[in-house]
């Protein structure tokens, strides 16, 4: 029996590979948390192994340390953006005293709440390169991260229902070609072709066309948070949840730390990357900002069979679904019209999203809907983010990604890196703080109808 | 479902019955003002967690603007009033003082 000999074989190493440390941590009922940096890598072999010792030794996918005094950034907000804005410190510039520090848990806010579309299809050539370098880090962040964030490039159709948005998608179409984004332009045909289920014919919503990006898609939004996490902890970079920024101290117009929950954190340079909060970290850093946070919402019917492999957004009725990969229809809608901290929207949203809807995709109408929730994003006037300094030296922000940055984590995480790291990022200059002053506003609102 | 009062024609009228404007008590930028004051007042919002003016008008009823003090972190309301005041009247600001004792907002006279 060659393969038993195999696995016993392997079950003696792994089990001499189990130090004394592990040993004595399990005994005492500690959690090991890896301390022996650098992680373990996982891998089919790590399957193996595991399997072959009872699981003794996976460890923590992240440390979960208590503040030092002392950081070189401090970067608040562990949703996708802050925790990408810290691994690409670390990976890019090598700075990895690095902490990050969230009120609740890690993917907690708006990146653990969104119904994941990415997509590049922007009309502004900005917007554009930010979205496109995020779509195109998504291709490989599973092997880079080690960690499987699930990314499906599925292909997503945003469907055109009126005669003003078919000039407006073709207009995009054609922008796309320019900024060597691979979009198309297809027929009614085409899309009921890759979309069996819906109905084209209207009369209400007769569906004219779409623009369609085959390399967009959906991935695993916790993961996304999760394999970000896992990353920069593996790094050295402490990040610490249940930690509550609750001052911002400044010193000549110079940021010096922060206070929190956990105590007095000081720091060189500064990042709020906290979304629909954002109004209140500028508040207590002392200045304004173009942002009001409204609650979006989303929800999910019960599961069924695979009906629809791709994603598809209806923005003339404020509609868009993909099929999870558990079978749930995933749904979004429109935002509410009024600030609102709550994570919970008005009802009627969800009303006129699923009457919308039905009409599009008529078997909706046999459904239960299981769940429905919803998170508080960070709306600009020109439906644009901000990545910027601000006026307190060393203090940075990255917000305003409103109802539509998930897709962008990667690609944001990598241009604010920068811009903290060296002062400047050719991928975040435009989304600067002064461009309302100055009147360049980067408007997709008009361009997108909604902006998922 | 909000519900606010309207108070001109006395309805207390469903969300859906209303349109949002946004952020009340806005100081509006003249021919004279700095470039700084012209940014504040198109783009600079207070956007709080908690006590909130606002802008809302009776769309789908008597279609009269007024304004609203409410709480954007628990969605309670603390009244209503007309839209010709630049700031809120003393008795809604009392209300507000008994409910969140020490709120800020702008600085009102
Ligand atoms: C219902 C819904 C659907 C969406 N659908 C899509 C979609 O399909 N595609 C897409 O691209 N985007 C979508 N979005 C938008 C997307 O979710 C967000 O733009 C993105 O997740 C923002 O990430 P973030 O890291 O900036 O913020 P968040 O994930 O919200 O993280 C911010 C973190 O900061 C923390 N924080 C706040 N205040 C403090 C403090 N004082 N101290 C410490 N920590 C603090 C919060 O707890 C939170 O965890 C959707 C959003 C919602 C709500
Ligand atoms: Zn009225």
């Amino acid at each position: 029996m060659p393969l038993l000999l195999v696995m016993s074989q392997l079950r003696h190493i792994a089990a001499e590979r189990d130090t004394a440390q592990r040993r004595e941590a399990r005994i005492s009922g500690l959690v090991w948390n890896g301390s022996d940096s650098p992680m373990k890598r996982y891998s089919a072999f790590a399957v193996v192994r595991e399997a072959l010792r009872w699981h003794s030794g996976w460890e923590r996918a992240w440390k979960s340390p208590e503040p030092k005094r002392y950081y070189d950034v401090i970067i608040i907000g562990a949703g996708g953006h802050g925790l990408a804005t810290a691994y690409y410190l670390g990976r890019n510039f090598g700075i990895t005293n690095v902490a990050v520090l969230e009120k609740g848990w890690l993917g907690g806010g708006n990146t653990g709440r969104n119904t994941t579309i990415i997509r590049s299809n922007y009309l502004q050539d900005p917007s554009a390169a930010i979205y496109e370098k995020a779509r195109a880090l998504y291709e490989d962040l599973s092997q880079e991260l080690n960690y499987n964030v699930m990314f499906s490039p599925r292909g997503v159709m945003m469907l055109a229902q009126t005669h003003h948005e078919m000039r407006g998608y073709q207009r995009t179409a054609h922008a796309n070609a320019l900024q060597g984004v691979k979009t198309e332009w297809i027929s009614p045909q085409r899309v009921k072709e890759l979309v069996p289920i819906i109905n084209i014919d209207g009369p209400r919503y007769p569906v004219l066309g779409a623009l369609w990006q085959e390399r967009g898609g959906t991935a695993r939004h916790d993961a996304v948070a999760w394999g970000y996490a896992r990353a920069c902890s593996g790094m050295g970079i402490d990040i610490i949840q249940k930690c509550e920024v609750t001052a911002i101290r400044t010193e000549n117009g110079k940021v010096t730390g922060v206070d929190t929950t956990k105590g007095a954190i000081d720091c060189n340079k500064l990042g709020i990357v906290v979304a629909g909060h954002s109004g209140v970290l500028a508040n207590m850093a002392g200045f304004r900002l173009p942002i009001e946070s409204v609650a979006l919402q989303a929800l999910v019917s019960e599961p069924i069979k695979p009906c629809m492999d791709v994603v598809v957004m209806a923005n003339t009725v404020h509609g868009y679904m993909s099929q999870s990969d558990k079978g749930e229809m995933v749904i979004g809608g429109g935002a509410d019209g009024f600030n609102n901290y709550t994570q919970r929207g008005s009802f009627h949203h969800i009303e006129e999203t699923v009457r919308a809807l039905i009409e599009t995709f008529p078997m909706l109408s046999r459904l239960k809907m299981l769940r429905q929730w919803g998170g508080i994003v960070d709306m600009t006037g020109d439906r644009s983010p901000i990545l910027s300094k601000t006026p307190v030296e060393n203090i940075f922000i990255n917000c305003g990604w409103g109802t539509g940055g998930f897709k962008s984590i990667p690609g944001s995480g990598w241009g604010f890196a920068e811009l903290m790291a060296t002062g400047q990022s050719s991928l975040c200059a435009a989304f600067s703080l002064d461009r309302f002053k100055e009147g360049r506003f980067i408007d997709e609102s008009v361009a997108a109808g909604v902006a998922h | 479902m909000l519900i606010l009062h309207c108070p001109y024609c006395g309805v207390d009228a469903d969300e859906t019955e209303l349109a949002p404007g946004g952020e009340a008590h806005l100081k509006r930028a003249g021919p004279d003002s700095s470039d700084e004051e012209f940014h504040d007042y198109l783009f600079a919002r207070e956007n709080p967690r908690g006590v909130h003016f606002e802008r809302w008008r009776h769309a789908a009823g008597c279609g009269k603007w007024f304004h609203a003090a409410r709480d954007t972190a628990t969605l309670e309301v603390f009244g209503t009033y007309p839209a010709q005041t630049t700031e809120p009247p003393r008795e809604i600001r009392a209300r507000i003082s008994v409910r969140r004792p020490g709120w800020t907002w702008r600085e009102f006279s």
